[in-house]
């Protein structure tokens, strides 16, 4: 299988996603500039984070306009696997393949922590290799997260199991304080009705080696992996 | 021409300079000479009053490859084909007029000095210094300041991974913002900033030019100002965006052979860059300023010269090859012009189209007259230095838990968090340790290797004495380094002064680069670039001197790194090295502060420091400690509430006989001290190592449970000790 990773005008966390696939979970991997077209012989799609166009106007709201934008949709469209991080979360969102909004802190500054994500799905392809309710520590980085969607959206993403992550402690309790940006109901994570797309705000690339402080990351691309 | 004196202050030349660039031209130079002339010849870029005192920096070891001045960074030689490439900054007056864009215009100022290396950049820190957070005023330079930081280095993709922040009155109106960064390259694509090969073609890149930053280095940068509100107009706004786009851009073209050269445009913006490239190259330039893109209509080549927009790289392409870099760049969507060549003439020869508006020999452009004094000490530094500490009370024993809660919730000691969590300290998947500790660490991927990174000045050990306060820098950055498991390795420093012109600010400028100096000698630690920032006062107040010292150390293992915080219930706890209490050591400590008390020397034997200092790396590396941190402000007691926090982990003391005073055994801030932690089996090996060095070992107790506790003295729960710590600064804002 080959992992495709998107990179706009301003992204950076291509070459994290690069190096967490390449040289620690030794699969194959490939930078795809945002002009090009043709998704064919990729089987996961990344859109990584960073500030595409500089998040000049809104996060998202320039990089929707790249011309591999309906490639992507077109890609999406086939049921595979499409993982936006951060921005990428944001592009999603601004482009319709995922419902909802990410807004600004709550608390109106960028943040860079660790936090606690407890595993909400844990039959996504993206997250079969966790147990259901496990938490995972994966840290974010951020200024634009707060989770926003309507009413009816949140029923509906309630009522199908598209919330595949909370933000909670680290025992996994759903609290105000373990929510670090003001996300409604702590989301951090969401996927599409077929669920084959997902976005999330946490940087799972930057948590695969204990060097680092965790290698919970790799638990959802292993489980990527497992499901091509 | 007659030239009136409001022409030369406005370009900070003195009628006595005008005069020698007169006798050395052979005549009266033109207005865009004259401008050029008075940006070249600034403190900012041509160092005419430190140049001489900053010569007694050390500046060679074997692994150094690029030292001060020859290039616009240092660089050190890492092993496995790798360098690093390192400079520190300062952006203070802008940052004092518009707080958000002046620390964001100076992050992306440093960035541009290392990537136009060819070097990745990997690592910023930041040292910052503001007046009391009582002052709205300063609470809002301080949030511009984060903001800023935060705003453009994040965009960058650039972890933020260490720093300081220092409160004292005397930053009020001179806040003082220092950014350093640190790049990664392989030795083999390394770039230098030299306009050589005659008939090479200059190119502009990025940004276009307008009229942002006219006179910052001959103005802002070097002389002092009455009302800094009225200079918005001449500080600089920054794009994030286009520089991480130069970056890419940048960094790929360096891997080419298409370059014989690459320079980025900072203070004195067109100018210094074609100018000082020129004077490296042993060449001469010629530029026609109609050929450079503008943002505005109807600027002069004066402007043109001068102006400081941010986001701008000259690249000196190899002749034929334009076409080549110019498609590299289209395709990262980055404006590219030819705006000139490189000559064999020696000359800088600027021209509108046809019109010669200046020609002047280059090497005259780039020979400052420089100025050496020699002063004598002000009378009110002895003053300052002569305090008897039986002059003040005891601390009675049971004030000790409430004293120390409110040094801990002290500005300059509380912890940082709310500051560096607004910066991405981890992207690049290379950070080990996190902003919070004694030093960054950042492994180096495809290595066993990790460099660690701290910037240090105690401001008010130099304002006291700036000749110690210059050693303490130096010492206290390489324990900070030493206390990782790092073997120090190079400095760039930055020198925030006053005036330089009145006599008492040279004196502490010559005094403290004469520590520093002293300090690196002894520890072996050379200095590979640096930056200084004099003119540092308004309305005649200069701020405390303050150098900053930043520095790099090497940890040839990764898995052998060590951080502050205490590990394991049950290990003991020590003083390494100075455990003599003595009375001078709690002269200008926080302790004093807190007590409206600024006075005393502060106190470090250099011999004893570097015995320390070995013997701590030696029991890192054989894995005897499990913990290490330098005592510091606020002393022992502080040192070990903080040890504590880091993993919600108590301590408990054995019974202390303390002999003298309460208040300096528990918060005096003698040098040469770390606190460690080791498990009770290896404590021998830790007594015998000590021993070995002939540096102390004092067993101070225990870890264990939820308290700091020292018997007779100090019982605090953690929860009590860390709501002290954690929010003190938080609190403020």
């Amino acid at each position: 299988m080959k992992f495709g990773i998107i990179v706009f005008p301003g992204t950076w966390s291509d070459r994290d996603c690069y190096y967490s696939l390449k040289d620690i979970l030794r699969q194959k991997v490939d930078y795809i500039w945002h002009k090009e077209t043709n998704l064919s012989d990729c089987d996961c799609i990344i859109l990584p984070g960073g500030f595409s166009y500089g998040d000049y106007l809104r996060p998202g709201a320039i990089a929707r306009f790249s011309p591999i934008m309906p490639s992507l949709e077109h890609f999406a469209s086939q049921g595979k696997l499409v993982i936006g991080i951060c921005n990428g979360f944001q592009i999603l969102c601004e482009s319709g393949l995922l419902p909802g909004a990410l807004l600004r802190n709550d608390h109106l500054e960028y943040r860079c922590q660790w936090v606690h994500l407890k595993v909400e799905n844990s039959s996504s392809p993206f997250t079969y290799r966790c147990r259901g309710g496990q938490v995972l520590k994966i840290p974010i980085s951020h200024y634009e997260g707060r989770y926003y969607a309507d009413d009816a959206t949140l029923a509906e993403l309630e009522a199908n199991k598209r919330v595949v992550f909370r933000y909670s402690t680290s025992t996994g309790d759903i609290t105000d304080t373990a929510n670090p940006n003001g996300s409604l109901r702590n989301i951090a994570g969401i996927i599409n009705k077929k669920g084959n797309v997902l976005g999330m705000m946490p940087h799972p690339e930057r948590a695969c080696e204990p060097l680092l402080g965790s290698s919970d990351g790799n638990l959802i691309w292993e489980s990527i992996i497992a499901n091509i | 021409m007659p030239i009136s004196k409001e022409i030369l202050d406005e370009i900070a030349l003195s009628e006595k300079e005008y005069q020698l660039i007169v006798e050395r031209l052979g005549r009266e130079p033109t207005e865009v000479e004259l401008g050029m002339f008075g940006a070249l010849w600034s403190e900012h870029c041509g160092y005419k009053h430190s140049k001489a005192l900053l010569k007694s920096f050390p500046s060679r070891s074997k692994r150094v490859l690029v030292k001060p001045g020859e290039e616009n960074a240092g660089v050190v030689d890492i092993g496995d084909g790798l360098v690093v490439v390192m400079k520190i900054e300062s952006h203070n007056h802008p940052s004092a007029i518009e707080p958000y864009q002046g620390a964001a215009t100076g992050v992306g100022g440093i960035v541009r000095d290392i990537f136009t290396m060819g070097a990745r950049p990997i690592a910023l820190l930041n040292s910052l210094r503001f007046g009391p957070l009582s002052d709205p005023r300063n609470r809002y330079l301080f949030g511009g300041v984060v903001g800023g930081i935060a705003g453009y280095g994040n965009c960058l993709g650039i972890p933020d991974i260490g720093g300081e922040v220092f409160f004292a009155d005397c930053y009020s109106a001179n806040p003082l913002v220092n950014a350093l960064c640190l790049g990664i390259a392989e030795a083999k694509h390394l770039v230098k900033a030299r306009a050589y090969g005659e008939g090479n073609l200059l190119m502009l890149v990025g940004a276009d030019t307008g009229r942002d930053g006219l006179h910052g280095a001959s103005g802002l940068a070097s002389r002092t100002f009455e009302e800094e509100r009225e200079l918005r107009s001449t500080v600089q706004v920054g794009n994030p965006f286009l520089e991480k786009l130069l970056i890419e851009a940048c960094l790929e073209l360096a891997e080419t052979d298409w370059i014989a050269g690459m320079q980025d445009l900072g203070a004195a913006g067109l100018t210094s860059s074609a100018v000082e490239s020129a004077a490296r190259g042993g060449g001469g330039i010629e530029i026609d300023v109609l050929k450079v893109p503008r943002r505005e209509k109807g600027m002069t080549p004066y402007e043109v010269m001068l102006s400081e927009s941010q986001e701008r790289m000259l690249v000196v392409v190899k002749k034929g090859y334009q076409d080549k870099v110019k498609a590299l760049f289209d395709r990262w969507e980055l404006r590219s012009d030819i705006i000139g060549q490189v000559t064999g003439d020696g000359l800088a020869r600027i021209k509108e189209g046809e019109k010669v508006v200046s020609e002047v020999p280059v090497n005259l452009l780039t020979s400052p007259p420089i100025y050496k004094r020699r002063v004598r000490k002000p009378d009110w530094l002895e003053r300052l230095q002569t305090f008897n500490v039986a002059s003040i009370p005891d601390l009675p024993p049971k004030k000790a838990g409430s004293t120390l809660l409110r040094l801990l919730a002290s500005p300059n000691i509380a912890s940082k968090r709310c500051v560096y969590r607004q910066y991405d300290h981890q992207v690049g998947n290379n950070t080990v340790v996190l902003p919070g500790n004694d030093a960054g660490v950042l492994r180096i991927k495809g290595t066993k290797k990790a460099i660690a990174l701290t910037t240090d000045g105690n401001t008010r050990y130099c304002y006291v004495n700036p000749y110690l306060g210059g050693v303490i820098a130096v010492a206290e950055a390489a324990r900070n380094l030493v206390c990782s498991g790092a073997q120090p390795l190079a400095i760039t420093n930055c020198l925030n002064f006053g005036n330089p012109e009145k006599d008492d600010v040279y004196y502490q400028l010559k005094e403290c680069i004469s520590g520093m100096a002293r300090a690196c000698r002894e520890l072996k630690i050379p200095v590979i670039s640096g930056n200084v920032s004099l003119y540092n006062e308004t309305r005649g107040e200069a701020v405390y001197p303050t150098p900053v010292v930043g520095m790099v150390g090497l940890i040839e293992d990764v898995t052998k790194h060590c951080t502050s915080g205490f590990k394991n219930e049950g290990d003991l706890v020590f003083l390494l090295g100075d455990n003599q209490t003595i009375d001078a050591s709690i002269g200008s400590s926080e302790y004093l502060e807190v007590h409206g008390i600024i006075k005393g020397n502060p106190y470090i034997d250099l011999g004893m420091e570097k015995r320390l200092q070995r013997c701590c790396l030696e029991a890192i590396r054989r894995g005897i400690i499990n913990s290490a941190h330098d005592c510091s402000e606020g002393g022992g007691a502080v040192a070990l509430a903080e040890s504590c926090l880091s993993n919600g982990l108590g301590f408990v003391s054995n019974d202390w006989r303390i002999e003298g005073r309460l208040d300096t055994a528990l918060f005096g801030e003698a040098q040469s001290r770390i606190i460690v932690s080791v498990t009770p089996r290896a404590a021998w090996k830790l007594e015998k190592l000590a021993a070995r060095w002939q540096i102390g070992a004092t067993e101070l107790g225990a870890i264990g449970g939820k308290r700091l506790i020292l018997k007779g003295y100090i019982d605090l729960s953690l929860k009590q000790v860390g709501e002290a710590w954690w929010g003190g600064l938080e609190k403020l804002l």
